[in-house]
């Protein structure tokens, strides 16, 4: 991966705001998770097939500002990762509140080797 | 006039797959649209923790059954770039032939699916059936109608002799003669033109900006076709983009019949230039490293994101199909639409709902 610039819970919203202005793109979205309290979210954008990528790095616990506002395609992914690897999005515009693919029942997190649990009954983590 | 929710799918007629759309109606008018997936995931991704890298493909060629070569192929092709392997160049041909013969059965697959839609049953037959002659083709040169395992990491585990190269281009000009006759049909028939023209229209810029892909982007006049970065040996054939200017159902029905021919021209053109040589290289190592690699499914951009850490599983693979990133776009062709006109338009954007969830 070429051009990966990193970003910041706080810059990550207006990177992704310029690089709409920029006129890129937005491709998708990967979680990798890094260690037990770690993950990385990078944010793929095209701009005549040329690629450029956003790099954030936060704690599991963390809630994310969701740029589905800034690119509605967005919300998909976003709601993808919210089930997949536990981690939540601020601002979504449509939140299935972990809901897209599983099941309320399902274990929080399955795709994290060491998952955070959640209490449903208190909604802490 | 109250409103009344729809609720579409799961199950339905016109879905191969299982999708749900809840559709919010005003008198037969559509307003909202809520899509609820989770039908059919299978948590492929994460079988990379457990799978050998090598066997990985077998899984990527599991996560479409019509575009099974091509998923492999993006993933080797991720995999040889993260290891600096520089696969043969008689390789490099064979995966352009094997992924346009994908191509071939993938859009008659869908142009009869779509006829389907709109209740032209004789014509759904006869997509199906021209598209048997490439099931035969799969089957005679890949040793599988649906799922033919070409791609290894290092290049391709099947050649194709000069016999059988003369063969399959003998086939692909009975189809595509059959394909010309439907021409007529398919882009002219009062009927295909009174359910598919002006119908769920999406604007260049709409479709920019939501992120569309394949024939549903190049339909709303995007020339844009990830095989325009000449990954493989695209870069050495004569390709343009197949590209519409209406936006809609009728436009990306348009490109894909197009581009159907042009995928025979393709595959045509790559068995003259079909060069002597080796068909695989050995490889040595393990992957270390990420690596966002791309290639053009029929449906349109397929991304693998994969991240190696030198040992023999990959720490992550990551999988976005074209069907996810043309979602949003679908959400934004339905408002405004009638009830009666929702399941072409759905069909228009080739949704193959394996693939998205995965």
């Amino acid at each position: 991966m070429k051009e990966v610039i990193s970003t910041t819970k706080g810059t990550v919203v207006s990177k992704t705001v310029d690089m709409k202005k920029d006129g890129y793109r937005f491709v998708t979205m990967s979680c990798v998770e890094l260690d037990a309290d770690t993950v990385d979210i990078l944010y793929h954008f095209d701009r005549d097939l040329h690629l450029k990528h956003l790099r954030l790095t936060i704690q599991k616990k963390e809630a994310v500002p969701s740029v589905s506002l800034v690119y509605f395609a967005a919300f998909l992914v976003e709601n993808e990762i919210q089930d997949q690897f536990g981690i939540r999005f601020d601002g979504l515009v449509l939140d299935y509140e972990r809901t897209l693919y599983l099941e309320k029942e399902a274990p929080d997190a399955p795709y994290c080797r060491i998952s955070v649990s959640r209490d449903v009954k208190s909604g802490e983590d | 006039m109250a409103r009344t929710i729809i609720p579409f799918g799961p199950q339905h007629q016109v879905f191969p797959e299982p999708i749900h759309l809840k559709l919010v109606l005003e008198d037969e008018i559509v307003k909202e649209v809520v899509p609820a997936l989770g039908y059919v995931h299978r948590g492929l991704e994460m079988l990379a923790d457990v799978r050998d890298f090598h066997q990985m493909i077998q899984i990527c060629e599991r996560v479409c059954g019509i575009c099974s070569t091509i998923h492999a192929q993006c993933y080797c092709q991720g995999i040889e770039e993260l290891m600096g392997i520089e696969i043969p160049d008689r390789a490099r041909f064979l995966r352009v032939i094997w992924a346009e013969i994908h191509r071939v059965q993938s859009h008659l697959l869908w142009l009869g699916l779509f006829a389907d839609a709109f209740g032209f049953e004789s014509l759904f037959m006869q997509c199906w059936k021209i598209r048997e002659k490439i099931m035969d083709i799969n089957e005679a040169t890949g040793g599988n109608r649906v799922n033919p395992s070409i791609n290894i990491i290092g290049g391709v585990k099947r050649d194709m002799n000069p016999d059988m190269a003369q063969w399959v281009l003998t086939q692909l000009d009975l189809v595509e003669k059959e394909v010309n006759h439907l021409e007529k049909v398919l882009l002219n028939d009062y009927t295909v033109k009174k359910r598919t023209v002006g119908k769920g229209v999406l604007t260049r810029e709409k479709a920019m900006e939501l992120g569309a892909v394949g024939p549903t982007l190049r339909g709303s006049g995007v020339e844009q076709d990830i095989r325009q970065i000449g990954y493989a040996a695209y870069g050495e054939l004569a390709h343009r983009p197949v590209v519409g200017i209406d936006g809609d159902a009728y436009s990306r029905n348009r490109v894909r019949f197009l581009e159907t021919l042009q995928a025979i021209a393709l595959v045509r053109e790559a068995v003259s230039k079909l060069p002597a040589g080796d068909i695989s290289v050995k490889v040595k190592g393990k992957p270390e490293g990420e690596v966002v690699t791309r290639v053009e499914q029929p449906r349109g951009e397929l991304m693998y994101y994969i991240k190696g850490n030198g040992g023999k599983n990959l720490d992550r693979l990551r999988i976005r199909t074209p069907t996810f990133a043309n979602i949003p776009p679908l959400l934004s062709m339905l408002p405004g639409i009638e009830l009666a006109d929702v399941p072409v338009i759905v069909l228009s954007i080739d949704p193959c709902i394996s693939c998205t969830e995965r």
